[in-house]
């Protein structure tokens, strides 16, 4: 199929993608490109390292929209689609039809339950979550940081620099170690630790105690209180497919799409709101990373534009932390067994490779980027549908 | 065509290399992109566009 029009619902990073790369590949139809958020498009990794710590402005992490600002409309929120005319509705009672629509809503933050409202409690998902956090960091004392994945490891390391007393805490024994396993996962841990940063790990976080309507701390499930002015709640993040009620699409753990993306005819998903048939895998995945955003949303554009080819990404993550930055090119499995290929643990700089049942399904690069890509190679067949094309990556 | 690569921006993910391999590598000792060659080829054109929109640090420009 080839659109005549196109919507996509979402102007991040995925969204933006998949703008830029129907444009960049010839497209001459109408093209909106819609996002709730007040903003121009802006990039989001940033917002817990660099903007948090306030070493970059807001102009500095602006994503390009040169090829596509005719077609950008920002805040206004589409709150309903009718997938069978590929209808959106917005929050200012517009409807607005394409041949193809594109969902690129993003996530929504998790956060703890009951009591959203307090002072002094925070989230980091949007530009404007960033800079009410900054501010509350410059400020704070004693930051408590709930969770233990990726985006609460890297505020924990920002806010230590702004000289806070700063409390990691989370059910994992330590940063990371269902996504990275026990390996690099304790070396995060010390890494955290020789920092300063207090690790209250292996324990879940019950809730937010307040008084007056201001935090005052958390609660852990083994009934110790941490003090906190400042708790910043980084358990993860939901796929934003409220608006999506009643749509007709298939929402499970984000939009379910088949191997090309398509939802439903005429309807894609891009980025982290996509759950998606991979058929590498040979099963539905969902990718909360920036490449895949981005990857995703062109491989989206093509399909619009009638390219046949399914999409089968190496996943690929990075997270950096003080000087540590880590790379991770495949999913790796915190059972699998690990070997380290290149360079030295104890020199901070290695790579290692991470296999299931003989095979490899992961690279980690430790302070190696070079070295982990070369080493991507031997995980792609891992990732490779039979289905896959010739030179698709 | 010409390149522009930004190394302060650049996040070492590589992704511009495995785009546009003749155009593109890292540094061994870092990651850091670095450009081979800033006046490519019209048969490298559609791999460095594709490095320029997928770097997830925006940290390549393309001028015609």
């Amino acid at each position: 199929m080839s659109a005549g029009s196109v919507l996509v619902v979402g102007a991040s990073a995925a969204g933006l993608a998949t703008a830029e790369a129907l444009r960049r590949k010839g497209f001459t139809g109408r093209l909106t490109l819609l996002d709730a958020e007040p903003h121009r498009p802006y990039d989001r990794p940033p917002l817990s390292k660099q903007y948090l710590a306030g070493d970059w402005d807001a102009d500095r992490i602006r994503l390009r929209t040169s090829t596509v600002d005719d077609a950008l409309v920002v805040g206004e929120a589409a709150v309903g689609l009718d997938a069978a005319t590929r209808t959106v509705r917005t929050a200012t009672r517009r409807t607005l039809t394409a041949d193809a629509v594109v969902v690129a809503t993003g996530l929504r933050p998790r956060t703890l339950p009951g009591r959203p409202d307090l002072a002094g409690v925070r989230v980091l998902r949007s530009l404007d979550d960033a800079t009410a956090l900054r501010a509350e960091l410059a400020a704070a004392r004693r930051v408590v940081v709930v969770g233990d994945g990726v985006l609460a490891a890297e505020i924990a390391a920002t806010a230590r620099r702004s000289g806070a007393e700063v409390t990691m805490a989370g059910p994992q024994p330590a940063p990371l170690a269902d996504q990275l396993g026990p390996l690099a996962a304790g070396l995060l841990a010390d890494l955290h630790t020789a920092r300063g940063v207090r690790l209250r790990l292996g324990t879940a976080v019950a809730e937010v105690v307040a008084d007056r309507g201001r935090a005052t701390g958390v609660r852990l499930a083994d009934g110790e209180t941490l003090p906190a002015d400042l708790v910043v709640v980084a358990i993860g993040a939901l796929p934003a497919t409220d608006w999506l009620a009643g749509s007709g699409l298939r929402i499970d753990d984000g939009v379910v799409c088949d191997e090309r993306c398509v939802a439903a005819p005429g309807i894609y998903a891009a980025g982290d709101v996509a759950r998606w048939y991979h058929p590498g895998l040979g099963r539905l995945v969902r990718l909360e990373n920036r490449t895949n955003a981005t990857e995703q949303g062109i491989a989206v554009a093509g399909a619009i534009l009638g390219a046949d080819r399914p999409y089968a990404p190496v996943p690929y993550m990075w997270t950096d932390q003080y000087d540590a930055r880590i790379q991770v090119h495949g999913r790796p499995a915190a059972d699998a067994e690990v070997t380290v290929t290149d360079g030295a643990v104890a020199d901070g700089r290695f790579v290692a490779v991470y296999r299931h049942a003989g095979r490899p399904s992961a690279v980690l690069g430790w302070n190696m980027p070079r070295q982990a890509r070369l080493r991507r190679a031997d995980v792609a067949a891992a990732y490779a549908g039979e289905s896959r094309p010739e030179g698709a990556r | 065509m010409k390149v522009l690569l930004d190394q302060d921006s650049c996040v070492a993910s590589g992704q511009c290399v495995m785009a546009a391999p003749d155009v593109f590598d890292q540094r061994d000792e870092d990651g850091i992109a670095v450009l081979l060659d800033d006046t490519p080829g019209a048969d490298a054109a559609d791999g460095v566009r594709q490095a320029a929109a997928i770097c997830p640090a925006l940290a390549i420009a393309v001028q015609d």
